[in-house]
């Protein structure tokens, strides 16, 4: 069985962790990047495929392999780059999994909402403080 | 009409000052203060300051009423590309034009479903081949108004449509072959006239189909 085939748009620190990540999951994983500096946040050591280039051009897509991708992780510092080039990969290429970075919680909401899977740091962040600063109030009213 | 203009450059600068003057309610978005200052200074409380991509912004500038147009004229293609889909979809905007900067984008914008564009550099290209003669295809009059050119075309010995009846070469849709002058006669087409080497043939072609109609009747060089 081949290995599962993983494009990630966008090589920043987030996009360079995920990317480690499945490599050491064993997937087939190609990392895509404006800047070449970029490589060095994979390390020293990463000996899968790195493709310089626009994740809104085409021709640098199919070089990192979009066309028989199973899935692409969109994670480049833009979040309208990001859900363009996510709505690309879907319609265009018919990736089954698609997962893109979105900052802006209201526009991860709306492109959520069409059909998108947004992920939201910030989102994610508002609600990890709320939650953690209920838990210590609670804490506190609970022990005094 | 109530439109609102996203990006306050040259392009929506000026679209936004000849709509005023032609009596509409204009909002316009710009995010850079530098712009933003310069384009309040004119245009006053109708621009507005913020990142037209950002839902908040939009609804500030009244994409709820909704706009009967929105005009997404920033430099960047993908933030075009949201604003568009943000007021159609989201809004039920009837109408959004965006502008292309790279002619590259294009096609991402007719995927997504974004399908009134203005690109400067695809505009501009085109009036350029339009002026350059293609081999073989003289322009003989052209029908502005309706998109189409009456053009001659000379077949040569090693045409590809040499010895074809017409109804079987592969036209481009969009063209018709209207007349045959040969041996010093004129003759009306017909499904089964016969191309022979040095006939003149007239063709009624839409602009975007006649290098395609030249191919097909002249072959690919």
């Amino acid at each position: 069985m081949r290995a599962v085939k993983a494009v990630v748009i966008g090589c920043g620190r987030t996009g360079a962790a995920v990317a480690k990540g499945l490599a050491a999951d064993g997937w087939d994983v190609t990392a895509l990047d404006e800047s070449e500096d970029a490589l060095a946040r994979l390390g020293p050591n990463w000996s899968a495929g790195f493709v310089v280039g626009h994740g809104m051009d085409v021709t640098v897509l199919e070089r990192a392999g979009m066309a028989d991708a199973d899935a692409a992780v969109v994670s480049t510092g833009g979040d309208n780059t990001n859900v363009v080039i996510g709505q690309v990969l879907q319609k265009r290429y018919e990736i089954a999994t698609v997962v893109v970075r979105v900052l802006d919680p209201a526009r991860a909401k709306f492109y959520a909402e069409r059909g998108l899977n947004t992920i939201c740091p910030t989102q994610t962040a508002i609600s990890a403080l709320i939650e953690s600063v209920r838990a210590t109030a609670l804490e506190r009213s609970g022990s005094s | 009409m109530y439109v609102i203009v996203a990006g306050g450059g040259k392009v929506g600068a000026n679209v936004t000052r000849s709509l005023l003057e032609m009596g509409h309610e204009v909002t316009l978005i710009e995010q850079r203060p530098d712009r933003f200052a310069r384009l309040e200074e004119e245009f006053g409380p109708v621009v507005i300051r913020g990142d037209a991509t950002e839902i908040s912004v939009l609804e500030r500038a009244g994409i709820a009423r909704p706009p009967d147009l929105v005009l997404a004229a920033t430099g960047d293609d993908e933030d075009n590309l949201v604003i568009s889909q943000i007021g159609k979809e989201g809004y039920g905007v009837a109408k959004a034009i965006a502008r292309v900067n790279n002619p590259r984008n294009q096609q991402h914008f007719d995927l997504l479903g974004i399908t009134q564009t203005v690109c400067a550099t695809t505009s501009i290209l085109g009036l350029v081949e339009h002026e350059i003669p293609e081999h073989g295809l003289v322009r003989l009059l052209e029908l502005q108004r309706e998109g189409l050119e009456i053009v001659e075309v000379q077949i040569e010995s090693n045409s590809p449509a040499v010895g074809t009846r017409v109804a079987g070469l592969s036209l481009p849709a969009g063209s018709r072959l209207i007349s045959v002058f040969r041996h010093g006669r004129t003759e009306l087409v017909e499904p089964a006239t016969v191309m022979r080497p040095g006939d003149q043939v007239l063709a009624v072609v839409s602009n975007d189909a006649a290098s395609d109609l030249r191919k097909a009747l002249l072959g690919a060089k």
